[in-house]
């Protein structure tokens, strides 16, 4: 019983990172229809920034202030690269879906590379205050408290964006554009305002994404955006794309999957079985689990 | 009977640069700068066998992407299953040659009719997507190095004692060479006889227009399949010979960089061309394996640290240059020669539109978020 539960708090805390990652990309491909493969890359600079900036606020003797003060410098360094990158990139390139994935494309290697060549292939390690070690227990089983932070956060981020687009002027134009960008766009709305604001968030919310998984995995190297990319990727398609619902929902079940499959089955079979559901998913319902189309 | 000049122009091309390019062996030329010993050293000849086995393998994703319009992030798995497939048979179960290649082959028209039939049910982005978890799949599965079979992070080599004399020893370089220049030729005719042929005619519509080719009665989905597992087996026999010109296996090739590297090099060179994605395959690893030499030498290792770091990773270099190309030269380096429109770029962007390929207008029911 104590396994289950604590596999289960394991499995949600990293469905919040994937869900993190997945929201963005989900919005971002919902309303422009970019495909976005620097979005791991923006991850990878907001977790490093976080520890760069952390090494420099040495001064301050807290590791939990120097780490809040740090990561919320590393969230708007993650944000900033995002909106440079909307910016000088993806604009030019409005409409032109291929290549602005290519470029996308180019970015990730380019940035995943610099990020290697400047500070080197070896895992970093987060100057975390002591209490994210240890554990807390629930029903019996000794529950690491960082978990409990990747949830809550990925929770808040959740009610933060639906409030955001159910709640706001900018949100009903994201909901209107992801449904149909030709007739709001054909209402004399700037849809492109509305996408540069939603690839800032999508941008902060990877880089959060690299801040909470340094704390999971007690580490950060430069490849993390790639290889949480990828999954976020199975998220955004089993969940439906343009859906944050849809999302939130298919990141808690490939988090959980892929915790109970390596855990009772074999280790690195929790990554096949997420690959097999997302097979099947397609098989079932082409459309994702939301049921959009999902063959735009 | 009379032949068009251009005609003759496309049949002799090829053939002279073929001739070109299977004499190289012979040639003890120095050429400086481009390599470090003369063309006809290993060294220099197993660097343009990677060349080439890359160019060929550019050129199959090529009749995937560039003429089908189908976006692929999983190219790796059929090359990786070469490699692996034949190192394993080869290696660990210390198979004939013959047998060995027989398995792999089978293999990889096998296991792509598989994954395509269910990766194919979606188009544009999810499949791109699809197929990027398929190959995560196959890296995970490596990684995990099943009964010792795969070796891991370590890869695996290649025993020598299976393989035939005139591939074993520096010495025989050349003939690997040739194995390569072969692979590279055969992809290059398979294509060129594939887009010619009537379901060729029929991948080109549907990266034209799906929906048009639908209503004309045809199955996309059959001929879809069908260029999936053509363009997979043909990456499939690369993996065999790169296999062979590097005498093992490594994880790398499964990497998910990898395809995207396939994929900069069909775009770098030209999409829906077979000489684009052959230069951009051959291009692309000469500077991948030549660049680390630029890093380290004297010139780069003299600068201050802002300029030596960027330069001393490849990858940032080939990116850069990469998303440039995507601005300033869209039909790649054959368009830039053509001058002419990117052809497949432009018109690939239809066939990834939101809401499919009705147009302008997407019509997508049902409340988002």
């Amino acid at each position: 019983m104590s396994t289950l539960v604590l596999l289960t708090i394991t499995g949600l805390g990293l469905g919040a990172m994937y869900f993190l990652i997945a929201s963005g990309l989900s919005l971002i491909y919902g309303l422009m229809g970019v495909l976005n493969f620097a979005h791991g890359a923006f991850l990878t600079v907001g977790a490093y920034a976080t520890w760069w900036f952390q090494g420099k606020l040495d001064g301050i003797g807290s590791a939990a202030l120097s780490f809040v003060l740090a990561a919320a410098i590393g969230l708007l360094v993650g944000g900033a690269v995002a909106a440079l990158v909307e910016f000088a990139l993806i604009r030019p390139l409005y409409q032109r879906h291929i290549e602005q994935v290519l470029v996308t494309v180019g970015l990730a290697l380019a940035i995943t590379a610099l990020v290697q060549g400047i500070w080197g292939a070896d895992a970093r390690v987060y100057d975390l205050p002591a209490w994210t070690i240890d554990t807390t227990e629930v029903l019996g089983a000794a529950i690491p408290n960082d978990r409990f932070v990747e949830i809550a956060t990925a929770v808040v981020v959740l009610i933060g964006l639906q409030l955001f687009l159910r709640r706001t002027r900018y949100g009903l134009i994201v909901r209107a554009g992801v449904e149909n960008r030709a007739m709001v766009t054909a209402l004399g709305i700037d849809v492109r305002r509305a996408f540069t604001l939603v690839f800032v968030i999508g941008g902060l919310a990877a880089s959060l994404a690299g801040i909470l998984s340094g704390i999971y995995f007690g580490s950060i190297d430069p490849e993390r955006g790639t290889s949480l990319l990828i999954f976020a990727f199975i998220v955004v398609v089993i969940g439906g794309l343009g859906s944050i619902g849809g999302s939130a929902i298919a990141a808690v079940v490939v988090g959980l999957l892929q915790q109970y499959a390596n855990y009772y089955a074999s280790s690195g079979l929790g990554d096949l079985s997420v690959v097999l559901l997302l097979a099947v998913v397609l098989l079932l319902r082409p459309a994702g689990l939301s049921g959009r189309t999902a063959t735009a | 009977m009379s032949v068009s000049p251009r005609a003759l122009l496309g049949a002799l091309l090829p053939l002279a640069l073929g001739v070109l390019l299977a004499v190289i062996p012979l040639l003890s030329l120095d050429v400086p700068w481009l390599f470090n010993g003369p063309l006809d050293s290993p060294g220099t000849l197993q660097l343009l066998a990677a060349c080439l086995v890359l160019g060929g393998v550019a050129m199959s994703y090529d009749l995937l992407f560039g003429y089908t319009g189908l976006l692929s992030f999983g190219h790796a798995l059929p090359f990786a299953l070469g490699v692996y497939i034949a190192a394993i048979a080869l290696t660990r179960w210390e198979w004939g040659m013959r047998a060995s290649l027989a398995l792999t082959l089978a293999v990889g028209l096998l296991v792509p009719l598989g994954l395509g039939a269910v990766g194919l049910r979606v188009g544009g982005i999810a499949f791109a997507m699809v197929t990027l978890a398929f190959a995560q799949a196959g890296a995970v599965l490596v990684q995990k190095n099943p009964d010792g079979l795969s070796g891991g992070d370590e890869g695996l080599g290649l025993s020598f004692e299976r393989l035939p004399d005139f591939f074993v020893g520096v010495l025989n370089t050349k003939n690997l060479y040739w194995l390569a220049l072969g692979y590279a030729a055969f992809v290059f005719v398979v294509v060129r006889w594939a887009v010619g042929s009537s379901p060729g005619h029929v991948w080109q519509a549907i990266r034209e227009n799906e929906q048009r080719v639908e209503v004309l009665g045809l199955h996309p989905y059959r001929f879809k399949l069908m260029v999936f597992v053509l363009s997979s087996f043909l990456a499939t026999c690369g993996g065999a010979v790169y296999l062979l010109v590097f005498g093992g296996a490594t994880p790398a090739v499964i990497s998910p960089n990898f395809t995207l590297t396939l994929l900069v090099m069909v775009v770098i060179g030209g999409t829906g061309t077979r000489f684009g994605a052959l230069l951009g395959g051959v291009l692309y690893t000469y500077l991948d394996q030549r660049l680390p030499t630029l890093a380290s030498s004297s010139e780069v290792q003299g600068l201050p640290g802002i300029l030596r770091t960027p330069l001393s990773e490849p990858l940032f270099l080939l990116g850069t240059l990469f998303v440039l190309l995507v601005f300033f030269v869209p039909g790649g380096l054959t368009g830039l020669a053509t001058r002419g429109p990117g052809r497949g770029l432009r018109r690939l962007e239809q066939s990834l539109r939101p809401g499919g390929t009705s147009g302008g207008v997407a019509t997508q029911p049902e409340e988002a978020a």
